[in-house]
C-alpha cells in the first residue's frame, strides 16, 4: 500500500513539470512583445531602454535557460509581475484565493448536504414517485449552465423579491475586519453576528450556482452507489438478523456505498474550481476567476501564467487526493494495482 | 447484435424524447435562414426591449420579445443555434477522429509511443477545462476555428483514453492473433479489425460530451471570449442581456437563449446515456472528466 502511495506521489512530479513546461509555452508563443506592453506604447521609450529591461528580465537567453528562470521563479513563490496592476502576480493571487476558496468550499458543502440525503432516499425508494423526481432533477442538474442559473437566481432573488445581494462577497459598514481573508472565518472571530448573516447571505446565491452540477452528479453517483451495496450479502444478513431498515441502510449499506462518492467529491470540488471563472464574473466575486478573465480581457500576460500555473497545480493535487483517499478507504484498490 | 441495440434504444421513453428534442434543435438550425422571422442581425431602435408576446406590453409579431438593439430575440436564438451546434459538433467530431487514432495507436504499439501519449493526456487532464480554453483563447483571439482548436485542444483526451483501454484489452483477443498469424501488417489490423470494435464506444462517448462542449462555448462568449458580434450564440445574447437582468428592464433577454441552451443539453444528454445502455452500458461505471 505505502509502495503504491509513493508510486502514485511519483507520478505526480512529471505530471507537474508537464504543467510548468505547458503554461511556459503557451506564454513564450504570445504574439507580441511582454517588454513592449510592460513599458507602454513601443515608440515612447528607446530601442536601447527596451534592450536593457529584455536582458534585465532575461528575455534575450535562450528558451530552455528562460525555462529554467521561470522553474526557479516558481520554486522561490517568484511568478513575475503583473502588467496591469504593477505588483507581483503572487501576491495579487494570494489575495484573490480565499475568496474563491471560500465559494468553492461552502458550494461543495451545500451540494453534498443536499446530495447524498437525496440520493439515498432515492435508492431506498427505489422507483417510487420520490426517486422519479429526485433523478429528473438531477439530470436537469447537469444540463444547466452554471452561469445562467446564476443569472435567473438574481433575476428572481435579487431584482424582483429583492431578498438577497446582487453582487461582491459583503456590505459596507458591517464593521468586519480582514484578517483570514475567509470573510464567514473572520466574522466568527470577531463575534460579529450580523456581518456573518450578511457574508452568508451575499455567498448563497454564487454557492448555488456553483454547485447544481455537482449536486446533481453526486446525488447520481450515491444512488447508483447504494444500489450496488444493498443487495450485498452482509446488508441481507443484516435484514435478516431483523435489524430495523434504517438502522441497516445507514451502519451497513452507506458507509460502503459512499467509498466512491468521498473520492469524487475531491474531483467534484476541481471542477467547481475550474468553473468558477463564470459563475463568480456573474456575482461580480472577487477572486481568482475574476483575477483570470480581468487578466485575459486586459491582455496582462504574466497574470494569465500565473493563474492558470495555480489552477493546474490545485487540480494535480486534487486529483491526488482523490486517487489516495480511494486506496486509504478501499484498500483492495492498490492490491490491484490502481484505479479502475 | 444491432438490432438488438435498435430495439433496447426503442424502448427507451426518454432516450427518445432526448433524440426528439435533438433532431427538433438540428432541424431549426439547418432551416435557420428560411424560418427566421425576422432579419437576425438588423435592429430597429423604436422597437427596442419590447416584452415577449404573453407578458404585459407583448406582442405576436415578437414571440419572445426585442433584444436592446430592437433586434427579434427568437430569430437570434435560432439563428445562435447554428453557431453553438455546429461549434459543438465540429469539436467532438475532430476530437473523436484524433482520440479514437491516438487511442489504437497508444494501446497497439505500447512502450514509448504509449508513454509518449499517455503523458501528453496526463498534462492536459492537469488543466481545468475552462481555464485552458480561456488562456489559449487569450493566445489566439476570439473567432470561430481558434474556438474550435481552444475547445478541442483537451477535449480528444476522453475519447483517447478509453479507446486506448479496450485496445488494450482486444490485442491479446483470437480474431487479432490470427490476423497477425495470417501476415496482416500493423495498420491493417488497426482500421480492419481494432476500430470496429471501439466505434461503438466512441460513438456513445462522443454523444455524451457534445452537450458539455456546448455549455463551455455559452461560457466563453458569455466572458466575451468566444463568437465576436455581430455574429451570435447562445452564450453572446445571454452576456448582452446581462445589464437588462440586473436593472430590471429586460429579463428576457438572457433568460430565452439560456433555455435554449438547457433544452439541447438535456435532449443531448438523454440521448446520449440512451445510446450508452443500448450500445455499451459498461461505459457507465467510466465517469468523464469535467
Amino acid at each position: 500500500m505505502s509502495g503504491y502511495i509513493l508510486r502514485r506521489l511519483g507520478q505526480a512530479i512529471p505530471v507537474l513539470l508537464g504543467v510548468t513546461f505547458v503554461v511556459f509555452l503557451l506564454m513564450y508563443l504570445t504574439p507580441g512583445d511582454p517588454v513592449e506592453l510592460f513599458m507602454g506604447q513601443a515608440g515612447i521609450v528607446s530601442q536601447e531602454e527596451i534592450e536593457r529591461v529584455r536582458r534585465e528580465f532575461g528575455l534575450d537567453r535562450p528558451f530552455l535557460e528562460q525555462y529554467g528562470r521561470f522553474l526557479g521563479g516558481i520554486v522561490r513563490g517568484d511568478l513575475g509581475q503583473s502588467i496591469i496592476y504593477r505588483r507581483p502576480v503572487a501576491v495579487l493571487i494570494g489575495e484573490r484565493l480565499p475568496a474563491t476558496v471560500e465559494l468553492t468550499l461552502f458550494s461543495s458543502l451545500i451540494a453534498l448536504l443536499v446530495a447524498i440525503p437525496a440520493g439515498v432516499v432515492a435508492a431506498v425508494r427505489r422507483n417510487t414517485w420520490l426517486d422519479g423526481v429526485g433523478t429528473t432533477v438531477s439530470l436537469l442538474g447537469v444540463s444547466l449552465p452554471g452561469f445562467w442559473l446564476g443569472l435567473i437566481l438574481i433575476l428572481v432573488f435579487s431584482v424582483t423579491l429583492k431578498v438577497l445581494p446582487v453582487a461582491g462577497r459583503a456590505a459596507y459598514g458591517t464593521g468586519l475586519e480582514r484578517q483570514t481573508g475567509f470573510l464567514l472565518l473572520d466574522a466568527m472571530l470577531q463575534g460579529n453576528g450580523p456581518a456573518f448573516v450578511d457574508v452568508l447571505r451575499h455567498l448563497v446565491m454564487p454557492a448555488f450556482a456553483l454547485s447544481a452540477g455537482m449536486m446533481a452528479m453526486t446525488m447520481r453517483l450515491t444512488r447508483s452507489s447504494l444500489l450496488e451495496t444493498i443487495h450485498q450479502d452482509y446488508v441481507r444478513t443484516a435484514r435478516a438478523k431483523g435489524m430495523h431498515q434504517r438502522r441497516v441502510v445507514i451502519r451497513h449499506a452507506l458507509r460502503n456505498a459512499l467509498l466512491p462518492v468521498v473520492t469524487a467529491i475531491a474531483l467534484n470540488v476541481g471542477a467547481l474550481l475550474g468553473g468558477n471563472m463564470v459563475v463568480e464574473t456573474v456575482f461580480s466575486w472577487p477572486g481568482l476567476g475574476r483575477l483570470v478573465v480581468e487578466a485575459v480581457e486586459s491582455r496582462d500576460y504574466p497574470l494569465i501564467r500565473g493563474c492558470v500555473l495555480v489552477y493546474a497545480v490545485t487540480y494535480v493535487f486534487l486529483n491526488l487526493i482523490a486517487d489516495l483517499s480511494y486506496t486509504v478507504l478501499d484498500p483492495r484498490v492498490a492490491v490491484g494495482g490502481g484505479r479502475k | 447484435m444491432r438490432g438488438r441495440a435498435w430495439r433496447a434504444f426503442r424502448r427507451n421513453r426518454l432516450a427518445l424524447a432526448g433524440a426528439g428534442l435533438v433532431a427538433a434543435f438540428s432541424l431549426l438550425a439547418l432551416l435557420a435562414p428560411w424560418i427566421v422571422p425576422h432579419d437576425p442581425t438588423r435592429g430597429d431602435l423604436s422597437l427596442r426591449l419590447r416584452p415577449p408576446a404573453l407578458a404585459a406590453g407583448g406582442e405576436w409579431r415578437h414571440v419572445l420579445g426585442t433584444d436592446n438593439m430592437g433586434r427579434d430575440l427568437l430569430s437570434r436564438i435560432i439563428d445562435g443555434s447554428r453557431v453553438s451546434i455546429s461549434l459543438g459538433l465540429v469539436v467532438v467530431v475532430l476530437c473523436t477522429v484524433v482520440g479514437v487514432a491516438l487511442g489504437l495507436v497508444s494501446g497497439y504499439a505500447g512502450g514509448w509511443v504509449d508513454t509518449a501519449i499517455q503523458r501528453a493526456v496526463d498534462v492536459l487532464l492537469a488543466f481545468p477545462y475552462l481555464i485552458l480554453a480561456i488562456a489559449l483563447m487569450a493566445l489566439f483571439g476570439p473567432g470561430f476555428t481558434n474556438m474550435v482548436i481552444a475547445l478541442a485542444f483537451k477535449e480528444w483526451t476522453t475519447t483517447c483514453r478509453i479507446v486506448r483501454s479496450e485496445t488494450l484489452a482486444l490485442k491479446g483477443a483470437a480474431f487479432v492473433e490470427a490476423a497477425r498469424a495470417s501476415g496482416a501488417r500493423p495498420a491493417r489490423i488497426l482500421f480492419r479489425h481494432l476500430l470496429p470494435n471501439v466505434v461503438p464506444s466512441a460513438i456513445v462517448v462522443a454523444t455524451l460530451r457534445v452537450g458539455w462542449v456546448v455549455l463551455m462555448e455559452a461560457a466563453l462568449s458569455f466572458l466575451g471570449l468566444g463568437i465576436q458580434p455581430p455574429q451570435a450564440s447562445w452564450g453572446t445574447i445571454i452576456a448582452d442581456g446581462r445589464q437588462y437582468l440586473y436593472s430590471a428592464r429586460g429579463w428576457w433577454i438572457s433568460t430565452f437563449p439560456g433555455i435554449a441552451i438547457f433544452l439541447f443539453v438535456l435532449g443531448m444528454n438523454l440521448f446520449g446515456e440512451g445510446l450508452r445502455d443500448a450500445l455499451d452500458p459498461r461505459l457507465a461505471e467510466v465517469p468523464l472528466p469535467e
